[in-house]
């Protein structure tokens, strides 16, 4: 049993690298970072909303973020998220590994 | 990942995994959580509250598939899917606890039976003996099964190139030869010589303390200045005081320093010589002149790495013919090499076959036996399992949830079975009285646990498969109408329960006749003439505490002894010996005046016993020919001798022995002439023996007073020691043995064997009937409507139960037939553990064939007689 795949329609992976960029940003509930991929993106990428919760355990499960309860704006309780220093290593070589990536891809198609 | 964070990660997933529970409600309130802030942005947008919330849960998707998904990254599918299943599984247990209970009864009692059995078969012949390397270690005996001289040793050690050393132990160290006095109770112990290098050769190293040094191996054989304790007496004798090592004791009135104490794993006596314990060990110095001379070394050796036993064998039987004839004046030496550990348990593989087979077939019956159960309660199952298909359980889903079902029983089978292999290995393993070898080490170990997670887990798969299979071929197929009326669909049913049951009565009289065989045999073997009365009898070691200076002393102390005894009230008969029948050996080569021996015709070797006036009658051994020996026959007086028939026969054929002349021993008359006694075993005939009168010479090592009495002879032995104490107040009070006693250690690996067989076989009988007796009480409960419609119509309850009977015993004699004729084939495996009869006997057979029949039959009629009390009215109406 090694890491979790998700089955967003993204590219595999890129679901748990965009989660743990914008985690860069502080301590954020499930809804916050939903919100915040959706606005970074311009809309464009649309996660089905539920999917980044099979994605958030997996991350905890493999000690890249920490979530601890605490208490919303509007005053409910809510899960907030926080990168851990394994979390942030991981984030470097996965945007690292990205890069070369889509680097390559776009060579080859011509874009670049 | 490192392995660092990998095995972080596995301990979180554990802990997520354990409290499940709780992580699973705080992911539906986040997702709660979630859904809950998007319906007020939604709301805040314009949008009514329901609406909102719809499209939330829209956006969102499928909750319990997203918590589902979610959950799965902490715990697999198929295991959530094997928690659920046990759940179920425990959760159906407890509705049918009557059908439970038995079936973990009878899987426990199995898989007990086998793991007990596995544990003593890993004990005697899967681990390796105790020693370093021991796939090296040879036996060598001198032809056969003796022992060789002490020079024959040493020439044969420094002339062999196959192994890297050879040592060796005196094979005639006798129980309880040296006495402990001085500090505490006085004490008769058991010690082994051994040559200087015997621990080194075996690679054991004293736990504490040292080995022998080359100089106390130099010393004289009966007085050692240095001995090594053994771990059990150590801790009997000392409490396990770790102080004694270096300290001096006195045995036989001389001062021995403790140098070592051997580690507990060492064994000596359960490997080497099951059944008499060993309480020390003591340096052997072969250049002493006076140590015992004849064959008295057992020797093993350590083969050269490269060298095979083939090799090391051609070798050693070369160098045997060069040593005999370059030493004509020694006893020949003719090597035999076995590997220690086929040496050791090579005796008792043949019944542990016989064991580990009959407990395969155990399993097998019990296996088909709750296989036939759960066939039996398919019916009930037949619909919820029709009901889940139909929900869309896939056939494969439905297979695993039975079989889970089936091994979690057995599992908890097992628990039940390794408590009573846990109990059985204990009892085993205490049970000193047996002369088996490392019957000491037997206990459930890790390979044991290994082996009863191996035989719950096949066996619950054994008999789950078929219930399983049937079930999911008939719910996918015929779907839920059915069920209600088993009427017709039992047909195939029927026909599967009925070879089981044929299967179960087949294994049973396999092992019913194998059993009853062993038994017969038993019973042969306790109907052999011994040779000696052993009812009555018994032995006392009265070796004297002072030094015997000459033959007046020895016969003055023989006379008083004797006189002494017999006047204890209840006191029939006494005699002294110095060796016990189906105990204590020795053997020389003897020849009668004006007869010619050589190699093709070499001297018969009788066992030699030294026999004070009083013992035949003491131990019950009837005088043939001649006299006994009398107070009268002394060292001053014509030296005579008595021998038994079979010497008789061998020296003298078809003449009259007595006034013959032996050359042996400086030359004996012979005066009278005994029956034959076994003592090697009861299976096996005496051979020759010689009686030489113990006042006419000083060559033994023990003195056992034998006497024989009217009343139980436990109740004699305080009165005798204290009728004893005006001659020797130093007389150890230990080792008082009944013959009785002797002759049950002899047959103890045979009694052994019979037992647990025959307990086997019980066992596998009553399974048997029990399952015949489910299944024909079952196809009763089928057909009540129908045996109600029979009654109304004039059947009559004879014709019924006969009819019912018929169909019972016609099950049994298939399987009986089938059982009959594996046996005679299976029988023959049995070979040397028969004895008295053949593996063929018509008597067994037909005994245990009608056995099984009536057993069958009875278990059938209670069915039947039932069946034929039912009220057709009350038959009619239901269903």
């Amino acid at each position: 049993m090694g890491v979790e795949k998700p089955k967003a329609d993204l590219l595999p992976g890129t679901l748990d690298m965009l989660v743990l960029k914008i985690l860069m940003r502080g301590h954020l509930h499930g809804y916050a970072i939903a919100q915040l991929i959706q606005q970074l993106s311009d809309d464009l990428l649309r996660v089905e909303e539920g999917s980044l919760y099979p994605a958030l355990q997996r991350l905890e499960l493999n000690g890249w973020i920490e979530g601890e309860w605490g208490l919303s704006a509007n005053n409910r309780r809510a899960r907030f998220y926080k990168l851990t220093p394994d979390g942030r290593k991981h984030l470097a070589e996965q945007s690292a590994r990205y890069r070369q990536v889509t680097g390559a891809v776009a060579r080859i198609m011509g874009f670049a | 990942m490192r392995a660092g964070s990998r095995w972080k990660c596995f301990r979180r997933r554990l802990r997520y995994w354990l409290d499940h529970s709780q992580r699973n409600r705080l992911l539906w309130e986040e997702m709660e959580f979630h859904i809950e802030s998007m319906t007020q942005e939604l709301a805040a947008q314009g949008m009514s509250e329901p609406n909102a919330r719809a499209a939330a849960h829209r956006k969102f998707g499928n909750m319990t598939q997203k918590s589902e998904e979610a959950r799965s990254t902490w715990i697999a599918r198929w295991m959530s899917d094997l928690v659920q299943d046990l759940r179920y599984s425990f959760r159906g247990m407890r509705r049918d606890a009557g059908f439970t209970a038995f079936t973990i009864l009878i899987a426990g009692l199995g898989i007990g039976a086998g793991s007990t059995v596995f544990s003593m078969v890993n004990a005697l012949l899967l681990r390796p003996l105790p020693f370093r390397d021991p796939g090296r270690l040879v036996w060598i005996s001198n032809g056969g099964n003796f022992a060789a001289q002490t020079e024959q040793y040493s020439d044969l050690r420094e002339l062999n190139r196959s192994f890297s050393d050879l040592a060796g132990w005196s094979g005639f160290y006798i129980p309880g030869d040296r006495q402990l006095t001085g500090a505490g109770e006085p004490e008769r112990l058991t010690s082994v010589p051994v040559t200087g290098n015997f621990f080194s050769l075996l690679g054991v190293e004293p736990a504490i303390g040292r080995s022998f040094t080359a100089e106390e191996c130099q010393g004289k054989y009966s007085a050692p200045t240095a001995m090594l304790l053994s771990y059990s007496f150590w801790r009997r004798r000392f409490d396990s005081d770790p102080s004694v090592v270096g300290r001096k004791l006195t045995l036989n009135n001389h001062t021995v320093t403790i140098v070592g104490l051997m580690p507990a794993s060492f064994d000596f006596a359960s490997v080497l010589a099951p059944g008499t314990p060993v309480d020390i060990f003591i340096p052997w110095p072969l250049n002493d002149k006076t140590k015992p001379a004849g064959n008295t070394m057992k020797i093993i050796g350590r083969l050269k790495p490269g060298t095979t036993l083939q090799g090391a064998q051609a070798e050693l039987t070369a160098l045997g013919k060069q040593l005999n004839s370059q030493h004509p004046e020694r006893n020949p030496v003719v090597p035999r090499l076995v590997p220690l550990d086929r040496h050791v348990s090579g005796s008792v593989s043949p019944a542990l076959f016989v064991l580990a087979c009959a407990v395969g077939v155990v399993m097998l019956i019990v296996c088909a036996n709750l296989s036939n159960l759960q066939l039996a309660r398919l019916g009930t199952r037949q619909k919820e399992m029709a009901l889940r298909a139909a929900l869309g359980a896939g056939r494969s889903r439905l297979l695993r949830q039975m079989l889970t079902e089936s091994v979690a029983l057995s599992c908890c089978g097992a628990v039940l079975g390794l408590a009573l292999a846990m109990a059985g290995t204990r009892e085993l393993a205490h049970l000193h009285a047996f002369n088996l070898p490392l019957l000491e080490s037997v206990r459930i170990d890790g390979s044991a646990l290994l082996f009863t997670l191996l035989a719950a887990v096949t066996s619950g798969v054994l008999f789950g498969l078929l219930p399983a299979l049937q079930v999911t071929v008939r719910s996918l197929r015929e779907g839920i109408q059915d069920a209600s009326r088993g009427s017709s669909g039992g047909k195939r049913h029927a026909w599967v329960r009925d070879g089981l049951v044929v299967s179960e009565l087949a294994f049973a009289c396999i092992l019913l006749v194998g059993a009853g065989l062993l038994i017969r045999s038993f019973l042969r073997v306790l109907d052999v003439n011994l040779g000696f009365q052993p009812e009555r009898a018994a032995a006392l070691r009265i070796n004297p505490s002072f030094r015997i200076s000459g033959f007046a002393q020895q016969n003055s102390f023989i006379d008083e002894v004797l006189r002494r005894t017999r006047s204890v009230p209840g006191i029939l008969a006494a005699g002294i010996t110095d060796m016990l029948p189906l105990r204590d050996d020795r053997s020389w080569a003897v020849s009668a005046v004006g007869q010619v021996y050589g190699k093709s015709h070499p001297p018969p070797e009788p066992f030699i016993r030294v026999v004070s006036d009083g013992y035949f009658e003491a131990a019950g051994i009837p005088l043939r020919l001649g006299r006994e020996f009398t107070e009268r026959d002394r060292a001053s007086s014509e030296r005579v001798v008595v021998i038994n028939e079979t010497l008789a026969r061998t020296l003298w054929p078809a003449q009259n022995p007595v006034g013959q002349t032996i050359t042996t021993d400086g030359g004996r008359k012979v005066v009278g002439v005994v029956a034959d006694v076994r003592h090697e075993a009861l299976e096996k005939a005496g051979g020759p023996e010689m009686y030489l009168p113990m006042r006419q010479t000083a060559d033994y090592a023990a003195m056992q007073l034998v006497v024989r009495t009217a009343l139980p002879p436990d109740s004699l032995a305080a009165g005798i020691r204290t009728a004893l104490r005006p001659v020797d107040p130093n007389l150890p009070v230990r080792e008082f043995v009944t013959f009785q006693d002797l002759v049950d250690r002899a047959v103890s690996p045979r009694r052994f064997l019979v037992l647990l067989l025959a307990g086997f076989a019980a066992f596998a009988l009553i399974l048997a009937s029990l399952g015949i007796y489910a299944v024909i009480s079952y196809s009763v409960s089928q057909r009540v409507q129908e045996i109600g419609i029979r009654i109304a119509l004039g059947a009559s309850a004879t014709d019924l139960q006969s009819r019912i009977l018929l169909r019972t015993v016609g099950l049994a004699a298939v399987g009986l037939a089938l059982g009959m004729t594996a046996s005679r084939v299976l029988s023959t495996a049995l070979g040397n553990l028969l004895f008295g009869v053949t593996s063929g006997d018509p008597i067994t057979f037909i005994l245990m064939g009608t056995l099984l029949i009536a057993v069958a039959a009875v278990a059938g009629y209670i069915p039947a007689w039932r069946a034929s009390r039912v009220d057709p009215m009350i038959a009619l109406r239901s269903n």
